[in-house]
């Protein structure tokens, strides 16, 4: 394929936009529905529209949009860097993918091991949409992390990949191990089965939330403290809230990009620890070895019957 | 009357808030002790640092979650709580 030729630049240019826009839009969606206030207010996310539904009506908010709207940008991010790709890297990008993939790969191998070398895609998107989630704050949009709900979802749909491969033992298996080491114990292994989605989904909520209340806290402390130290030079110069400049970012530093990436990296680790941890490995080969066995025997025995 | 009722339940949930983020203790300690180990290994054998602050990190979140619920409650006692409770007063009071 020839990479300069004006049409491949002009798919670049489209997959770039389409990486853009819905950030832009998500942004623009804020911008054009945010209710001016002077006062610091703390909610949750705001709610766009309502759809009437059977059982209670379902809500759109903005968690759910800027959600949506990562998750495009990353389609589209991925469909740039892998455009134009060749046997022999002629292009930074497809070495940045490249490296991506190859540490993604690594990564997995080490931490779950060889049958679980088809997870290495799950865990670079689910990285991928937490890190980039948190990272939407920057921007000055809702981050869908600290809304329970958005991370709820993934810890839910974690739990059902946990659950999926323990039920790869078989099912009595996976019905004896709530009653060890002794049967006494059950009601506390149920216990604890259930509190994994809710840590999980807690943990990674609880740092994200709290890091934003703590920057909105401290921006409306900022504003006060301005007025306190300037405001006797002139009113005017107090209202320009001068300490605001600059100081936050320094938390900001903190709280949305250290805090947001390593929650992302948490979340993928624990998953990868979590659903290679409940395997049965030895079980599963046990009973894979004997199923094998047994169509092999009745294979045989059809074979015997046709001679 | 009411005031004051309204006014208990402001002051009973900032006081429950504050008295969740005891939990905050444990956690400190645990990662505190998590964080001196991992030195003295890095200080021991300096070839396995990498190993040592992966495993510590993932180690140190893990401890981190009894704080987060507590952390949490108090997020919710000071945002949530005290509307609904108050909802519920008045309901009553009707």
């Amino acid at each position: 394929m020839n990479t300069k030729s004006r049409r491949f630049k002009a798919v670049d240019m489209l997959l770039l936009a389409g990486a853009l826009l819905p950030i832009l839009g998500a942004i623009a969606l804020k911008v054009l529905t945010a209710v001016p206030s002077t006062e610091i207010n703390i909610t949750g996310a705001q709610i766009y529209f309502t759809i009437p539904m059977p059982l209670q009506p379902l809500l759109i908010t903005e968690a759910q949009v800027v959600s949506a709207a990562v998750i495009l940008a990353i389609l589209f991010l991925c469909l740039y860097m892998t455009h134009g790709i060749a046997v022999v890297p002629n292009s930074k990008r497809q070495l940045v993918a490249e490296w991506i993939v190859e540490k993604c790969n690594n990564m997995v191998h080490t931490n779950m091991g060889e049958y679980f070398k088809g997870f290495a895609p799950f865990i670079a998107g689910i990285m991928a949409l937490s890190a980039l989630s948190s990272l939407s704050s920057l921007l000055g949009l809702f981050p869908p992390t600290s809304d329970i709900n958005i991370v709820a979802g993934w810890a839910i749909l974690v739990f059902g990949l946990i659950t999926y491969y323990k039920l790869k033992g078989g099912v009595w298996l996976y019905a004896k191990s709530f009653a060890e080491p002794v049967p006494f114990l059950l009601p506390m292994n149920i216990i604890s089965e259930a509190a994994t989605p809710v840590s999980m989904s807690f943990r990674h909520y609880g740092n994200i939330l709290s890091g934003s209340i703590i920057s909105a806290l401290l921006a409306a402390a900022f504003a006060g403290l301005s007025n306190l130290l300037l405001g006797w030079i002139s009113p005017f110069i107090g209202n320009l809230e001068l300490l605001r400049i600059g100081i936050p970012a320094v938390l900001s530093l903190y709280f949305d990009i250290f805090s947001g990436g390593l929650q992302a990296f948490i979340f993928a680790t624990l998953t990868m620890m979590y659903v290679s941890g409940g395997f049965p490995q030895s079980e599963f080969e046990a009973r894979k070895a004997k199923r094998e066995a047994k169509k092999k025997a009745k294979q045989e025995a059809k074979l015997a019957k046709a001679a | 009357m009411l005031e004051l009722a309204i006014g208990i339940i402001l002051g009973g949930c900032a006081i429950g808030a504050g008295l969740a983020m005891i939990a905050g203790i444990g956690p400190g300690i645990g990662e505190g002790n998590a964080v001196a180990k991992a030195c003295e290994a890095i200080g021991r054998q300096p070839e396995c640092k990498g190993d040592v602050t992966s495993t510590m990190i993932t180690g140190c979140v893990i401890a981190e979650t009894t704080g987060l619920y507590g952390l949490v409650i108090a997020i919710l006692l000071i945002f949530v709580a005290p509307k609904q409770f108050v909802n519920i007063l008045l309901e009553n009071i009707k």
